[in-house]
């Protein structure tokens, strides 16, 4: 079956794909930072008690879980100009990750919020402590450790979301798959190594994953 | 200008209908086979024979670890190079059981796990046959935990059906990038596809949401 698997051709185009690895690990990590940012904004918004801040966050949340990527990039991609906004391909991607993986960055902080036991929030207040204090003194502190593994699960669904970056023609590895393919007419040497790749990215995260769970799990530790 | 194209974009409306069909048409006969595959495979996994146990955990990794669109570009574009011949709506049907299998297998896996030792012993004492084990007592026990991710994950696949407009399939994503070709108003098309999705995948989320109260323990 693949025993004319070129791999002088995949040698050849090695520049190529690195220069492709490197365009989806920056996305990646411009995406997560900036994912960051707008899911604990989100979800400052979806835990406080005013409601003309609560509900935008309940929809924007809600939205973004139930409809695909693929349709909110090209919602982006084929809407952001009839507003008049032309920016570059590769801003409107970044984009779209960002306020993807924000409304799943936004839960995932939240369950770790509320992962944190009533009877300590009590405690708290009996002690006198105001919100703000109890949020940085108590809630914070525990939730940062439970929430580190999700978020790091996210990280991994983000850059394999960036591959759909592709299909607005972002330059990242999966778009260098294709114009190997469309040049050389050799799809299986082009996507195997693309796979390959992903799953070198995919084994380090996944390692960083696993170590943070055993690490930063102590809910039990008291 | 905006009214005339909201006109045009009602006049269309029912190819909407149509790859709203097709959307789920496909979500549903893959929701299907995952099912019932992951089960199988997931059953395996959680089982002593080592080999196997190793060879799904290298499907799995290789699943989780590529994104879907590189896989339906392998399955589409490299079966043929190996002489088969696949139709688009086959590959994808293909691609979605084979992505939707690995991630169901990984959370019936660790629903049987959570299942303590003492359950397995009690069953086997009773003189139960290994199958009659797993459908009797530990299968059942095990749906607690399993139910609540395993409808959050038909919400996953439900969305990741839109990537199969890559390779042609006509359903919901692809029929608006179609039309978005003739009424250039990208912000009305699809926010009719992502409203269409919406009314799909919502009520899965609100029943994992539920299912994650009442299942709690």
């Amino acid at each position: 079956m693949l025993a004319d698997f070129n791999f002088r051709v995949i040698f050849e185009y090695l520049p190529f794909f690195l220069t492709g690895l490197k365009s989806t690990f920056l996305i990646s990590i411009i995406s997560i930072m900036l994912a960051l940012v707008a899911g604990i904004i989100a979800c400052a918004c979806r835990i406080s008690g005013i409601k003309s801040i609560k509900y935008p966050a309940i929809a924007y949340i809600e939205i973004i879980r139930s409809t695909p990527l693929l349709v909110q990039i090209y919602f982006l991609y084929f809407g952001l100009p009839t507003l008049g906004l032309r920016i570059p391909e590769i801003q409107t991607g970044i984009l779209a990750l960002m306020l993807n993986s924000g409304a799943y960055i936004a839960e995932i902080i939240r369950a770790g919020i509320n992962s944190v036991d009533e009877g300590q929030i009590e405690a708290g207040i009996s002690s006198g402590l105001n919100y703000f204090q109890r949020m940085r003194f108590i809630i914070l502190p525990q939730a940062i450790g439970v929430t580190v593994p999700p978020l790091l699960g996210q990280a991994i669904v983000l850059v394999k979301d960036s591959a759909l970056l592709s299909l607005i023609s972002v330059m990242e590895l999966t778009r260098c798959g294709q114009t190997m393919t469309s040049e050389r007419f050799m799809p299986s040497e082009a996507f195997l190594t693309v796979a390959f790749f992903y799953m070198c990215i995919y084994f380090c995260l996944k390692a960083l994953a696993d170590w943070s769970q055993r690490k930063l799990i102590f809910r039990e530790a008291y | 200008m905006m009214a005339f194209y909201f006109g045009k974009l009602v006049e269309i409306f029912p190819f909407f209908l149509k790859g709203l069909s097709m959307t789920v048409q496909v979500a549903f006969i893959s929701l299907v086979t995952c099912t019932f595959i992951g089960f199988v495979l997931g059953i395996f996994r959680s089982g002593k024979n080592i080999l196997i146990k190793r060879l799904i955990g290298v499907y799995v990794a290789f699943v989780r670890g590529t994104p879907f669109v590189v896989q339906i570009f392998i399955i589409f574009f490299i079966l043929p190079e190996w002489g088969i011949q696949l139709e688009a709506f086959d590959a994808a049907l293909l691609a979605m059981a084979i992505m939707g299998s690995a991630f169901i297998c990984e959370i019936v896996a660790g629903g049987i796990e959570s299942i303590p030792r003492g359950q397995w012993e009690a069953a086997t004492s009773s003189g139960l046959s290994l199958v009659q084990q797993l459908r009797f007592v530990i299968v059942p026990q095990s749906m607690k935990v399993i139910l609540p991710p395993l409808v959050g994950q038909y919400v996953l696949l439900i969305k990741d059906t839109s990537v199969i407009s890559v390779i042609g399939v006509m359903e919901l994503t692809r029929v608006g990038w179609l039309t978005v070709v003739r009424i250039p108003e990208g912000l009305m098309v699809f926010s009719l596809v992502g409203a269409l999705y919406f009314v799909i995948s919502y009520p899965l989320i609100l029943l994992s949401n539920y299912l994650e109260k009442r299942m709690a323990v």
